[in-house]
């Protein structure tokens, strides 16, 4: 049984509850719910993680900038072409930080994600996120990232307007910011889609969010050619944040409220904005040069190979 | 049967050893006038595949290519395997065959004269795909360039990124990247060759950021898989889609230039960049 499934039994029971009357049995049968709660929705797998974070209720990127700014002016477009509204941009303050906050907007029904293209943007929606980075870095301001998508849109008029130059320029141009970044996996990491935002000094990550080169169901169809696979793929293709922490890829989890953080949207904001504001003030007491510095040594130690010796060809 | 078949495949061998045929115009080729022409279709101009040593013994001048780190190679870190094997198996069969150790040649020489650093992808090693040595030799290529202050040309022809090393191929996006945007600050030219085929998260990272973008006639270049594509849209793609002509008519390549040429065009822009 996976984690959508016991979800679903426990607020089963959870409103059943609420039709008894009597109020001894009503307490003593909530202990048991929560105790069953606790047992099925710890030591979760992997693909139980992927499905947390594409949960239907997961809180989206608006719902944190809401949460955890004071005030947020939304900026648009990429002044190339048009405004990407997969990828949302503005100027926040957080606890009294002036920030640039660039983040991938899913939409909570089939018509917000139409207009938000399912969080899979185009050249245009990192065009303009590279804008809000550049003019962010202009005025001294720190850059916030909130990742959440599927990956880039591969499309017709994707391609025809250089989706993959659009990336690599952005992977290239936030490697060489002299302001704070910092990104945060609030959902699906995907590939390079999310890489494109998360070329960051710091790089955060939500417990049940995931960051991985390809979906699951791509990746169980090279390996095995059977999407059907793809809750095995999880777990060989280490997503997980608790994966990526021992890679050292991400330098920080966030924790998430038992069963996932749309069971309590507020407490997983508070972790979040939290974790923000601590990094935040870590990074401020470095100079343009060592943050770019320092960012440029992390991702270049990024990776495993080994010396090779010609003798023994 | 065993005495017919075998006299046929004896037989089938020698007519492959002698003809060459083109992918793209399916003519025959004796295959000495295909070498002779640096696999190139004498008929249609299409580019065929040439091995990184190949490339690099066309662009130098005679002598003076000297490899440099070439003592990486992949390893297993994530115990990959899937229907043909363990990833280990397979990069250490293609070692064997190929005789380089990653998807990457580095080294230094001159070409017309003019002193540069390369890195030249081989195709042949597991798709020309980007491991985390070969990100390594190509950020290492770039530091060295950046050190001593000379040009540097990356020849890309690869699948992608290497699924076998997972996320952490991603991050040799990110890695390469930062390699060359370090160069913008002794404002050292970083040209970019993209030969068929350039896709996936090469054509999104490295290959895509030269001060320079250059590439082959009829090479493919490419974000998206053209079959992926199609099954988003529901329709089929025009012909010539993520061709590099295509893409220079859409503004993202600047010069298409013949193999044969490949060397004077190299040595020429570069002299514009030598200060």
């Amino acid at each position: 049984m996976n984690i959508l499934a016991k979800e679903r039994k426990v607020r089963e029971l959870e409103s059943k509850i609420d039709e008894l009357g009597n109020k001894e049995v009503t307490n003593k049968l909530k202990l048991e719910i929560e105790n069953y709660k606790i047992e099925a929705m710890t030591n979760l797998t992997s693909w139980d993680r992927v499905l947390l974070a594409r949960h239907q209720l997961r809180p989206t990127a608006k719902e944190y900038i809401e949460y955890i700014c004071d005030d947020f002016v939304e900026l648009h477009g990429d002044r190339l072409f048009r405004d990407d509204k997969s990828i949302i941009g503005g100027i926040g303050t957080i606890n009294g930080n002036i920030v640039t906050i660039i983040a991938q907007q899913k939409g909570k029904n089939l018509d917000e994600n139409l207009k938000r293209n399912f969080a899979m943007p185009h050249p245009e929606g990192y065009r303009k996120a590279l804008r809000l980075m550049k003019q962010a870095e202009k005025f001294r301001r720190p850059i916030i990232t909130l990742i959440d998508t599927p990956g880039a849109y591969p499309g017709l008029e994707a391609e025809e307007r250089g989706q993959g130059e659009a990336i690599a320029r952005n992977l290239l141009e936030m490697s060489n910011l002299t302001v704070p970044t910092i990104a945060v996996i609030i959902g699906e990491g995907g590939s390079g889609g999310a890489l494109a935002l998360g070329v960051t000094n710091k790089m955060l990550m939500l417990e049940n969010s995931i960051y991985s080169i390809l979906s699951p169901e791509g990746y169980a169809t090279i390996l095995w050619k059977d999407v059907s696979l793809a809750n095995e793929a999880a777990e060989v293709m280490k997503l997980t944040s608790y994966d990526l922490e021992d890679f050292e890829i991400i330098d920080r989890i966030i924790k998430e409220p038992l069963g996932g953080a749309h069971f309590n949207k507020t407490k997983t904001f508070q972790n979040t904005k939290q974790a923000i504001l601590e990094e935040l003030y870590q990074l401020r007491k470095l100079t343009g040069e060592e943050l770019r510095d320092s960012r440029m040594e992390k991702y270049r130690k990024f990776g495993f190979f080994q010396r090779f010796n010609y003798d023994n060809l | 049967m065993a005495w017919y078949s075998e006299t046929t495949t004896a037989k089938k061998k020698s007519k492959k050893d002698l003809w060459v045929k083109c992918k793209k115009c399916h003519s025959h080729i004796y295959k000495s006038e295909w070498e002779e022409n640096l696999n190139v279709c004498p008929n249609c101009n299409y580019h065929g595949s040439i091995t990184s040593y190949e490339r690099i013994n066309l662009l130098f001048d005679k002598n003076t290519f000297e490899e440099l780190f070439n003592n990486i190679s992949p390893i297993d870190s994530l115990k990959f395997n899937d229907l043909k094997g363990s990833y280990k198996d397979k990069y250490e069969a293609t070692i064997k065959k190929t005789g380089i150790s990653e998807a990457v040649v580095t080294g230094r020489g001159k070409i017309n004269g003019i002193p540069a650093i390369v890195a030249v992808m081989d195709f042949r090693f597991l798709g020309g795909s980007l491991g985390s040595g070969t990100g390594e030799k190509i950020l290492q290529a770039a530091n060295y360039a950046y050190d001593n202050n000379l040009p540097y040309i990356v020849f890309s022809a690869s699948g992608g990124a290497r699924m076998q090393e997972g996320i952490l191929s991603l991050m040799q996006m990110a890695k390469t990247c930062a390699g060359v945007a370090r160069l913008n600050k002794k404002n050292i030219p970083y040209i970019s060759v993209l030969i068929n085929p350039t896709t996936g998260g090469v054509s999104a990272s490295y290959a895509m950021v030269g001060d320079l973008n250059i590439s082959e006639p009829g090479a493919l270049i490419a974000f998206a898989g053209r079959r992926v594509i199609e099954q988003t849209i529901g329709e089929k793609l025009p012909d010539d889609f993520q061709t590099s002509e295509y893409l220079r008519e859409h503004g993202f390549i600047d010069s298409i230039v013949n193999r044969k040429d490949m060397k004077d065009y190299l040595s020429n822009v570069l002299s514009f960049y030598n200060r």
